[in-house]
This record gives structure tokens, sequence and C-alpha cells, in this order.
């Protein structure tokens, strides 16, 4: 009679399940730790295959990159969760959006606590991504041949603080509409296309059909700003900014991996 | 341990020539991969503490009739809400941050100096660095810093330890430049004015002029543009000195725009 050890023979069971054709179709290879492995692990799995196999050594050191790319690049990943979580309790209407906020504060599970990661990655972001920038320019990283995707760190940059600036409006209390309000303004003064900068009599333009205007849809920051803001806050600056995130990563790789010293 | 494996080894293992170097290599998987790893798990704890201990803002409801005092920006954008006391709106509001993107774009292409290309070096690049770091830390980290923490009622200066007194009257007998220079008239100080701005723009040529030995190699265009920023960048400084320490309001007055 076989002893009972040897009826739940472990070994054996991992062994029947590692090798079914069920675990076979998800995993295609074992973790013993073997050169092959590593290199699978890498090439073999769908997010970690924006990473090459091997890096240069120096690339790794925290007191190179400050790893603060990485930091944004989450930063940015905690936002798209929690602001989604945010829009399901959220309305861009002048008459409720407060009240949303309100509602998120009080009643919603986690509600305060959703929005207020949202709000804190959100600053954090904006220092990380100077942080970043601060490091690409320490490093030289910009040289040849890296100098367009510096172009796209910038634009990235600039669209990290529309995001910020969109999204700053939206709990539509006195701070958001007056910053929205301040930051705003400066478009009536833009040459030519703003109905108090330079030259505008020539364009004709007037407060209603201005640059401004087009911005807030209106002569004020009112519920016409909110919805706009609210849109491009929540799809047209992610989904341009995500886009770009790719092509960023993408370029790090043909480019020739992370910058170092010849 | 096999030779990858160590992260910091000793002089002896140290890459000495430049093939060595850029094929002195480690897998990415775990050494990457597992500071990655660290580093999400830290920001989670700390971005988690941080949202329980302190909670997001939330004011009265807007109201467009009570515009509160002082107004600010996002604290981002304090720096450029800085240059409205040195500048009309057109030139705070678009054609700086329209400089400030645009030139930050081009910096790859007008820096031709080849060296300090992945590593960390001054002495290599002190003219770049030392201008970069002065946009960086005294143009707008700075300027941030005191926006926020220094400017109070009516756009004015309050040390952190004084009240808020919104009825603060800061006497201010703002001149323009031709005027302060002893001009009179409306035309001639237009034109002592332009005069100013050009001088100011002049030395662009007069140093190509100077050095033109030692720019060769940067050609006429990129010297134009990476001057251009660079002038205008100190310009900005220079009027932020007139305005602080000569209460100039103006350089340039004409009917179409004041710079
Ligand atoms: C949303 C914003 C951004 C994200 C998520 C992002 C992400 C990253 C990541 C993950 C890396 C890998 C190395 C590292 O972590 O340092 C990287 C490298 C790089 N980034 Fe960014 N970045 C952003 C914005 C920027 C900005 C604003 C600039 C410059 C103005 C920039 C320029 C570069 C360059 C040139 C490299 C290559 C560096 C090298 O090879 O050493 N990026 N970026």
């Amino acid at each position: 009679m076989p002893s009972l050890k040897e009826r739940f023979n472990l070994e054996q069971m991992k062994r029947n399940i590692v090798d079914s054709q069920v675990w076979r179709s998800m995993f295609r290879h074992g973790y013993e730790d073997t050169p092959r492995n590593r290199v699978l692990m890498v090439v073999d799995n769908l997010w970690l295959h924006l990473h090459p196999t091997k890096i240069r050594r120096h690339a790794i050191r925290v007191r190179f990159t400050w790893c603060m790319g990485g930091i944004t690049f989450l930063l940015f990943l905690y936002l798209t969760v929690t602001g989604v979580v945010l829009m399901f309790y959220y309305r861009p209407v002048g008459e409720y959006a407060y009240a949303d906020m309100k509602y998120l504060e009080f009643d919603a599970p986690f509600g305060m606590f959703m929005r207020n990661m949202h709000r804190w990655a959100a600053h954090a972001m904006v220092i990380s991504v100077w942080l970043h920038m601060l490091r690409v320019f320490m490093t030289g990283s910009y040289k040849p041949p890296r100098e367009f995707n510096w172009v796209i760190g910038v634009t990235l940059l600039t669209l990290t603080l529309l995001l910020s600036f969109t999204g700053y409006l939206l709990p539509w209390d006195q701070l958001s509409i007056w910053a929205v309000t301040v930051g705003t303004n400066m478009a009536r003064a833009t040459p030519l296309l703003g109905h108090e900068g330079p030259f505008a009599e020539m364009v004709g333009v007037t407060p209603r059909f201005d640059a401004r205007s087009a911005l807030l849809g209106g002569t004020i920051v009112g519920p016409p700003t909110l919805l706009r803001f609210y849109v491009l806050h929540c799809i047209v600056i992610p989904l341009i900014a995500s886009i770009l995130m790719m092509v960023h990563f993408w370029r790090i790789r043909k480019d020739g991996g992370i910058s170092g010293p010849l | 341990m096999a030779k990858e494996d160590k992260i910091v080894g000793t002089s002896e293992d140290l890459p000495r020539t430049s093939w060595e170097r850029v094929n002195d290599k480690v897998h990415v998987w775990p050494y990457l991969t597992r500071l990655e790893f660290m580093c999400a798990i830290i920001l989670t704890i700390m971005l988690t503490a941080w949202s329980i201990l302190v909670d997001a803002p939330l004011e009265e409801p807007a109201n467009p009739s009570a515009t509160p005092n002082p107004s600010k920006a996002p604290w981002y954008f304090l720096g450029l809400q800085e240059m409205l006391v040195y500048f009309d709106p057109w030139m705070a509001g678009v054609v700086l941050p329209t400089l400030i993107i645009v030139g930050l774009m081009a910096i790859p292409f007008i820096d031709v100096n080849p060296k300090g290309n992945g590593y960390y070096t001054f002495g290599e690049r002190r003219f770049a660095i030392l201008t970069f770091l002065f946009g960086f830390l005294v143009l707008w980290v700075w300027l941030v810093i005191q926006g926020t923490f220094l400017r109070g009622p009516g756009w004015n200066f309050f040390m952190p330890w004084e009240e808020w007194d919104p009825h603060k009257v800061v006497a201010l007998t703002n001149v323009d430049l031709p005027y302060l220079l002893g001009f009179r008239g409306y035309w001639t100080e237009a034109a002592v004015g332009a005069v100013c701005l050009l001088a100011w723009y002049a030395t662009i040529p007069a140093w190509y002029i100077w050095r033109r030995k030692s720019l060769v190699n940067v050609g006429v265009v990129r010297y134009a543009i990476k001057s251009f920023l660079f002038v205008t960048m100190m310009g900005l400084v220079a009027k932020m000195a007139l305005r602080i320490f000569l209460n100039v309001k103006y350089v340039l007055v004409t009917p179409w725009l004041n710079i």
C-alpha cells in the first residue's frame, strides 16, 4: 500500500499542473534562475518587453537616472486609475460639479481617498517631470542621437502642465475658477488673436470671438468652460500624452537605450 | 556569484576600453525589474500615507462675482504670473511661454558641444549647465516659491510672518526708461526706447564679429537662434532689475505695444 506521502506527492502534482496544456498555454517557461529564463521573463511579457533584455550596468544606478522617468510614468498610471474612479461620481455640469465633490468627500466609499490620491499624484507628477528633465539635461542625454526624444519630452512636459491645469478647474470651487481665470486671462492678450492683444484691431477679434473665448466657450469661466476642460482633461490630453509616451519609450530603445559614456 | 551579478565591483572589474564600457551589461530581469518594483512600492506607500493624512482642498462653491484677493494661478504657473509684474500680459502670458517651450526644444540643436553626452560633468560644459540651472532654479523654481509663499493681496510682497493686509498700499511711481534717462516727448521717447532695445540685441552680431573664429563650427543660423534665446532670457532679468531698483515700467512705449 502506498504511503500517504507517496499518494500526495506534491512534486508530482506540481509537475502535472505545470506540464498541463492549460498552464503551458499561459506560461511559456519556468522560473529557474538561468540566463535563458532571465531573457524570457522580459521578452515573453507584454509589459516588460518595453525593456531590452540586457542593459548597461551604469543605467540601473539610481544615481544616474534618479528613477524620475519611471516615477513619472507610474504616477501617470495612478492618475489614470484614480481618475476613472472619480469619473464614476463626477458630472461636469455647473449645477452638479461642486455637489459631486461634496458627495465624494462625505458619502462615496473611499471617495475622499481617491480624490486625495488623484490630487497629490498630479502635483507629484509635475515635480517629477521637472526633475526628470533636469537629470536628462545634467547627463547631456539630449545630445545626438537623442535630440528628438528630448523634443518629445518637452511636449510631454507641456501636456503634463496642461493636464494639471485643466483638472484644476473641475472641483468648481473658488480656488479653481479663479486660478483658471487668472491663467486664461492671458489668452485675451494673445497678439493678433486676443481681443486685448497687440494688433487685435487689425484682425477684428472681439471678446466673444477670440483666442480666450475659444478656450472658455464664452467670455467668462462658466459652465461651458467646465465641460470643455473636462473633455480636454479626461480624453483629449491623456490620449495625446499616452501616444507620445509610447513614442518616447520606443525611441529610448531605438536610440540605443539609456545614454552613457562611450 | 557570476561576474554580472556584481553591481559594485573592485576597480579590477571596471571596463577599460570604450568597447568594454558599452558592452558591460547586466540582465534586466532581475536587476532593473527589482529596482522598479522597489521604487513602485515605496512610491505607493508614500502616496497612500500622504493621501490618508492630508486632504485635498475644497473651498466655497465657485462664485464669479466674488473675486478673491490675491487670485493665484496654480502653483506651477506662478513663475509666469510673476512675469506679469514686469511685462504686459501678451508678453508674460503668451510670448514668454512660447519662447520657453520652443527654447527648450531647441536645446539639442543649438548645443553643439559633443562632450558630456551620457555622463555627469560640469567642467566639460560649464556654459550650458550654468545657463540651464539659472533658468531652471532661479527663473522657474525660485519664482514659483516666491509666488506661493511671498506674494499676498494685490500681488504685494509679504514675508511669511507678516499678516496679509489687503489694504496695504505700496507707493509706486513708475516711469518709463526713456523718461528716466531725461528724454521728453512721445515720439522721442518711443525712438529712444527702440534704440535701447536694438542696442540690447545688437550684442548678438557684435559678439559674432568679435568671436567669429571660435564660432565657425556653430554656424550663423544656429548662433543666431542660440544667442537670441540667451539674450532674451537675460533681457528678462534686466527688465526685472530695472523694475525692482528703478521702478521702470516700460522700456519701449508705442501706440501698438509696450515692452
Ligand atoms: C510624461 C512625461 C515623461 C515620462 C513618463 C518619461 C519617461 C521616461 C523614462 C521612463 C525614461 C527612461 C530613463 C529614465 O527613467 O530616466 C526616459 C528617458 C528620457 N526622457 Fe523622458 N519622460 C517624460 C518626460 C520627458 C521630458 C520632459 C524630457 C525632456 C525635456 C524627456 C527626455 C528624455 C530623454 C532625452 C530620455 C533618454 C535619456 C537617456 O537616454 O539617458 N522626457 N523618459
